[in-house]
């Protein structure tokens, strides 16, 4: 209300100071007679002693508070009438803009979520994450998993650190003390002291106890939010009460709050970390699988802290010379760990929304400066009656800025569903919960619909009134050859335009490439027709070799004989379902090597069967028999890969690898080799040990994969299976119930995601770069009819005006292309570690994107230039 | 627009205008006009009074409350005309832009004239 009274008040101001002005002229007047000047003289001295009137008016309007407001509202008012003008030209604009504002928004929430903000626990920034270094055989990033030996030793044995925990991830079978459903669910064990270190505390009950975090502590477990609301209805009651983990009795003590879905949404229940080892194996240095979370003391650095737990590792290394424990230990902060896997590909997402964004600027901006050419007589004859060039601007910016802001809500609507799609869609995006709109992602969209808007209206509004008032009338009044700088302008951001599609679309290609040579990637293997299932037998029925071999056999059986099923076999894991455990191992017929140059293969699991129904190729020797089985086991089948690493240029058929596969180290002959299967697309392969399933040992064989190919469709024998399995025993759930097919697309389906959207951003860049040439070549056919009437009058062919107008459009585009293409370059760079199987200077992807951006140059082209070519000379220079 | 061939004069320092308009109601309630004539004629012409800046800055000090006006007819002739009016808070202003300046002045005058300043 306050609003519209001072907008009253101005009115009755107005009128005020117009009364004072004339009332204090008159007086001049009057002074000027009395010095004796005649009356008429006296009142054109008054008035020249005054100057201009209305601009003393304007002038002091703006002492007043509402004169800002007043500016508003006319700019406003001007800036929406010239928009709806012309309706295509602001929907054209406001659209573009959407997405580009829209895209941008979505991806930074991505990014500040994500990347940006700090871990919800207590203190975040000194929490570090501590890996095992190995300082030979570098594989990977340098970053290992720790022993749990290893673990109790440092935090024994150290003081720089306020405390460190461990975790690890686990499994486990949930069923209740009625033998209610089963399921297999994602869990993890974390020591006593994580969650005060992390500062959680649970929604209901208690966390561990020192005592219970020990191997053979009292079984207890702690639920997290999303099982306690799924499995027990959100009822606290269930504290104290008991529920079967892998059918041992364990006692609920408590619910971890709702936000803490740390390290990843799918782990269901927490167990102490002690529990999930046996005594033994809590004490070993040689078998890496946990996590250490530690805290900075407040006025120690992490070098100096990890420094001294380097030490203690380096003491253990010692210690254990024969067996592969690390040497060194490096640290890195939490967030960094936990985000290692997305960072790059979100940071070439924003990016590429980035160019995105910029491209639809220089549209707009390009729109605007083909209407300010529309327009320049007007703002010409505007500028000459005095009109400051200051309001010329600023009138003109308004039309971008509004534009923007219809652009910037429309794109803050639309990024408000995009986040929410992303982030669902986005596999295995840590922290995905955090994801959503906030103050910061509100001003961050504010402050990039004012820098698109100055940026879009800049550019045309300082180059359309700049330019000498008279120059532009006499212009406009024969326009043979006008505006010549405006087109310069106009071609040099079309050409800057073209430069960023260019990059974008040599970028979306090389991943996308990527991504079909990962869709095509060779697994060594049968894909066709195949179903896998995964379980694992409870090894508190299943404790014998004899049991779990029993179970196979006739699980084997059972499944052989179903109808449409035309081959089954065991394996630990099928191919392409990631990486397996690897266990160290010596050759008996060479000296005992030193530990730094002990051999490490990845071991696997097979029944006789498997490598004939996976179609592995045997490719020396033989692969097992129905015999080899229970004590008549210590045969294996190696892998090609691990031929060539361990046995270059010999015969490994009859050697001999000693391995503490089972509980002792002891011999295994290889028996035969077989061709390499991949455990993940993205990766090399890797060496591989297959040892018989059928020596039923309980840890080593109770979790089995079982793969059935059929003649039909694989998907329809899921069921079947899973009825097979329950008949032999049935609280043992199936999980991953997947298909060949399925498990490789699971494993690209990150790369494929990302790769589709850089896509999809360069196809929309690229239809804006064609809208912006096209534009820009219409807009230069106009200004020049009447040269084009002239040339056809004196006897010019239709095809050399044809070619003409197509030259004077490509010419921007081929410049674009060369700018774009050195661009790229460096692009690449940034996207390196997410190519497969592609050079950033694929040939045949620059090809196409040359090829694709010439095509759809010359359509936007062609259109103008034909029509150019088309004019009547009669009617092009009677336009005028 | 041709140049003006006139005797020396000077535009106004700005912010000034608003200490020589609080100064010159000192003296009484004046109308625009009077303040702008009686600027000009204590100065002998040199500052030369522009009306597109005149009443900006009455307007302006009116805005902050260091003057008020009224309409009030004037005593020769049979006519009304607006009268600004020195507020108590236009008086405290005044002395605060009248040290300021002071400050100022000499300033420039010890950078400018500096043997003078010592002696």
């Amino acid at each position: 209300m306050r609003w519209w009274q001072g907008w009253k008040g101005t009115a009755k101001r107005d009128a005020d100071l117009a009364r004072e002005l004339q009332s204090d002229l008159e007086l001049e007047e009057e002074e000027q007679r009395e010095h004796g000047l005649s009356a008429r003289e006296a009142h054109f001295a008054a008035r020249r002693a005054f100057g201009n009137m209305t601009l003393i008016r304007e002038q002091t309007r703006e002492a007043w508070s509402w004169g800002w407001l007043e500016h508003l509202a006319s700019d406003l008012k001007y800036g929406t009438r010239t928009l709806l003008r012309s309706p295509e030209f602001a929907i054209v604009s406001v659209l573009v803009m959407t997405l580009g504002i829209g895209a941008t928004t979505s991806l930074f929430t991505m990014v500040r979520a994500v990347l940006l903000r700090p871990l919800p626990f207590r203190d975040p920034g000194k929490l570090v994450m501590l890996y095992e270094h190995y300082r030979h055989n570098n594989g990977g990033d340098g970053f290992n998993a720790v022993a749990p030996g290893d673990y109790r030793d440092w935090r024994s044995q150290t003081h720089g650190f306020e405390d460190m925990a461990a975790m690890r991830g686990y499994g486990g079978i949930i069923s209740g003390v009625h033998s209610e459903l089963p399921e297999v669910a994602q869990s993890a064990g974390g020591s006593a002291n994580l969650f005060p270190l992390l500062g959680v505390a649970p929604a209901f009950g208690r966390i561990f106890t020192e005592a219970e975090d020990h191997p053979k502590g009292e079984p207890v477990v702690l639920l997290t939010w999303s099982l306690f609301q799924r499995r027990f209805a959100g009822d606290p009651s269930i504290i104290g009460k008991q529920i079967h983990l892998d059918t041992i009795p364990t006692t609920v003590i408590g619910v971890l709050p709702s936000w803490f879905t740390y390290p990843d949404a799918r782990i269901q229940f927490w167990l102490p970390y002690a529990q999930t080892f046996s005594e033994s194996d809590y004490r070993i240095h040689d078998g890496h699988q946990s996590e250490v979370v530690a805290r900075l003391k407040p006025e120690v650095s992490a070098e100096a802290a990890t420094q001294e737990v380097s030490a203690v590792q380096y003491g253990i290394h010692l210690a254990n010379a024969s067996k592969p424990v690390a040497e060194d230990v490096w640290a890195r902060p939490m967030i960094d760990d936990l985000v290692k896997g997305v960072r790059t590909q979100m940071l070439v997402l924003l990016c590429a929304v980035t160019c995105m964004l910029l491209i639809a600027c220089l549209n707009v901006s390009n729109l605007l400066v083909a209407r300010a050419a529309a327009r320049r007589r007007e703002v010409a004859i505007r500028g000459s009656l005095g009109g400051s060039r200051l309001a010329l601007i600023r009138e003109q910016m308004t039309e971008s800025l509004l534009i923007c802001v219809a652009g910037g809500v429309l794109g803050l609507l639309l990024s408000l569903s995009s986040t929410r799609w992303l982030a669902a869609n986005w596999r295995n995006l840590p922290r995905a919960d955090s994801v959503h709109i906030d103050g910061w992602v509100f001003a961050f969209a504010t402050g990039l619909v004012l820098t698109t808007g100055l940026l879009a209206g800049l550019v045309p509004a300082v180059a359309s009134t700049g330019k000498g008032l008279l120059t532009a009338l006499q212009e406009s009044s024969r326009s043979a050859s006008a505006g010549a700088s405006r087109a310069r302008l106009r071609k040099t951001m079309l050409t800057l335009e073209i430069a960023l599609t260019v990059m974008l679309l040599v970028s979306a290609g090389l991943l996308f490439k990527s991504f079909m040579r990962l869709r095509m990637a060779d697994l060594g293997c049968r894909i066709d027709h195949v179903m896998t299932m995964k379980f694992g037998l409870p090894e508190i029925q299943y404790d014998t070799p004899d049991k779990v071999m029993r179970f196979h056999e006739s699980l084997l059986e059972r499944v052989r004989r179903l109808p449409g099923v035309s081959g089954a076999a065991l394996v630990s894991n099928a191919p392409g379902t990631g990486p397996q455990g690897d266990r160290v191992f010596t050759i008996l017929e060479r000296p005992t090597p030193t530990y730094s140059l002990q051999y490490d293969a990845m071991t696997l699991t097979a029944d006789p069967q498997y490598f004939n129904v996976m179609q592995i190729p045997l490719l020396r020797g033989r692969v097992f028999t129905e015999h080899e089985r229970l004590g008549n086991a210590h045969y294996i089948v190696v892998s090609k890969q691990f031929v060539d690493q361990f046995f270059p240029g010999e015969d490994p058929i009859g050697k001999h690898v000693r391995s503490g596969w089972d509980t002792n180290v002891e011999n295994y002959e290889i028996i035969g080799e077989v061709g390499d299967t991949v455990y993940d697309v993205t990766k090399p392969v890797a060496a591989t040990m297959y040892f018989p399933i059928l020596s039923g040992i309980p840890n080593r064989t109770s979790e089995a994969t079982i793969v059935a190919w059929s003649s039909g469709d694989p998907l329809a024998m899921s069921i079947p299976i899973q009825r097979q399995i329950s008949a032999l025993e049935p609280e043992l759930p199936v999980y991953n119930a997947l298909t060949m097919d399925q498990i490789l697309g699971k494993t690209t389906a990150t790369q494929g995601f990302a790769a589709n959207l850089v896509l999809a951003f360069a196809a929309l860049s690229l239809l804006l770069a064609a809208v912006g040439l096209y534009g820009v070549l219409s807009y230069l056919v106009t200004q020049r009819v009447s040269e084009i009437g002239i040339r056809i009058a004196l006897g010019a062919q239709r095809e050399q005006i044809l070619r003409l107008i197509l030259f004077d459009g490509l010419r921007p585009a081929l410049l674009g292309l060369i700018l774009g293409l050195t661009a790229s370059a460096g692009a690449t760079q940034l996207i390196r570690s997410m190519l497969y199987g592609t050079a950033p200077y694929d040939p045949a992807v620059i090809a196409a994107v040359i090829l694709t951006l010439l095509s759809i140059a010359s359509i936007a082209c062609a259109f103008p230039a034909w029509r150019a070519s088309r004019l009547d000379p009669m009617q092009a220079l009677r336009t005028e | 627009m041709a140049k003006k061939q006139a005797p020396p004069r000077a535009n106004l320092l700005q912010g000034t205008l608003d200490m020589l308009v609080l100064r010159t109601l000192l003296y009484g309630p004046a109308h625009g006009h009077q303040i702008g004539k009686h600027i000009q004629r204590t100065t002998n012409d040199f500052l030369q009074m522009q009306h597109g800046s005149l009443y900006p800055a009455l307007h302006r000090l009116e805005e902050r409350g260091w003057v008020a006006s009224k309409w009030e007819t004037a005593p020769d002739r049979n006519r009304e005309f607006k009268y600004y009016r020195l507020t108590e808070m236009g008086r405290k202003q005044l002395v605060v832009e009248e040290s300021q300046w002071q400050q100022m002045a000499e300033a420039v005058a010890r950078v400018m004239w500096p043997a003078a300043e010592e002696s």
